[in-house]
């Protein structure tokens, strides 16, 4: 029984010593590791980065970084490696080329028409129409129906 | 009347849109390999472990390369339309057993019929991350200079195979 609460003990201590082993294997790489995965996206799990994906792909991909990180390789060759095999949707932020322009200045596209269509319409509104003048017609029929014209009073309060 | 026929033209364009987006189907990723020359690789042969296969094998054929497994389970579903295929011998279906078992992969073939000339044994998945593999199954058109013209992303349907894989295969046999 004691022998074998011992091996118990061993085995515990050396797998708890093997899992510190894997999280001090160089923090920086680690570091790498994170932020390439977070820039990536799983395709299994599509809202996912690689980085939050358990998909069994996300696990294979995360080694590949793991490798090729290890392996001395730049960022951009690792990013350019992942584009080559699943495309620029891998990347979760598309990079600008010709058939990604209206992704990226479309929203900017809609500002600037809004804009115009905003001061467009502010000066439409600014133009008071003018009050039409009244003619000699018009006051006849006017002074015919109120009675003869008043001249207006002085006291400011009339418009 | 007039200013409510701006509005209405724009709902109009925003619906149609949504309309068209709703009828993509987001998990097919256009692939980027298609057009280019299908990766390279050695692989042991599952049924002769000590034989190996590379594609240039194929060179001056038009073949199909099937990616499948045995813990796939639209695999199964797929597996008539390959069997069928394979039956008429229109051209040779390879078989990319990926991240299996070599027991499995041979009892599912037993089980269910081998539409393969022969498959490959990719235990890691290295050369599915090399093909982009992202979900089993999946097939490539390869032509006779060995170069990918058609990639299918899921399961090969009786229809897919008229409409699109038999008519651009016979094409690139002329």
């Amino acid at each position: 029984m004691r022998i074998l609460l011992l091996a118990v003990f061993v085995s515990v201590s050396l797998l708890s010593i093997n899992v510190k082993a894997i999280e001090n294997a160089n923090p920086q790489t680690e570091q790498r590791i994170r932020q390439l995965s977070e820039k990536l996206r799983c395709l299994v799990c599509q809202n996912q980065s690689l980085a939050d994906s358990n998909a069994e792909l996300a696990q294979d991909l995360r080694q590949q970084l793991r490798e090729q990180v290890a392996a001395g390789r730049s960022d951009d060759a690792i990013l350019d490696y992942l584009v080559q095999r699943y495309g620029d949707f891998v990347l979760y932020e598309p990079p600008f080329k010709a058939t990604t322009v209206l992704l990226w200045i479309g929203p900017f596209v809609l500002l600037a028409a809004a804009a115009l269509v905003l001061v467009a319409t502010l000066r439409r509104r600014r133009r008071v129409p003018e009050e039409p003048a009244l003619g000699p017609e018009d006051r006849r029929l006017v002074e015919r129906v109120l009675g003869p014209a008043v001249p207006p009073e002085r006291d400011g309060s009339a418009r | 009347m007039k200013r409510f026929l701006w509005p209405l033209a724009i709902f109009i364009l925003l619906v149609g849109f949504l309309a068209v987006g709703l009828r993509l189907n987001p998990r097919e990723v256009p692939s980027p390999l298609v057009g280019k020359a299908a990766p390279a690789f050695e692989l042991p042969v599952l049924h002769q472990p000590d034989k190996r296969f590379v594609p240039g094998d194929m060179r001056g054929k038009v073949w199909l390369l099937n990616v499948w497994a045995s813990w796939c389970v639209s695999c199964r579903e797929e597996h008539p339309v390959l069997m069928e295929l394979s039956k008429r011998s229109v051209m040779p279906i390879l078989g990319l057993n990926y991240k299996d078992k070599g027991e499995d992969a041979q009892r599912w073939l037993k089980q269910f019929g081998d539409p393969y000339q022969l498959s490959v044994v990719d235990a890691d998945g290295r050369i599915g991350i090399d093909y982009g593999v992202y979900g089993v199954p999946e097939t490539y058109l390869i032509d006779a200079e060995g170069v990918i013209r058609y990639k299918q992303i899921g399961p090969l349907t009786q229809a897919i195979l008229d409409d699109k894989v038999l008519p651009l295969a016979k094409a690139l046999k002329k």
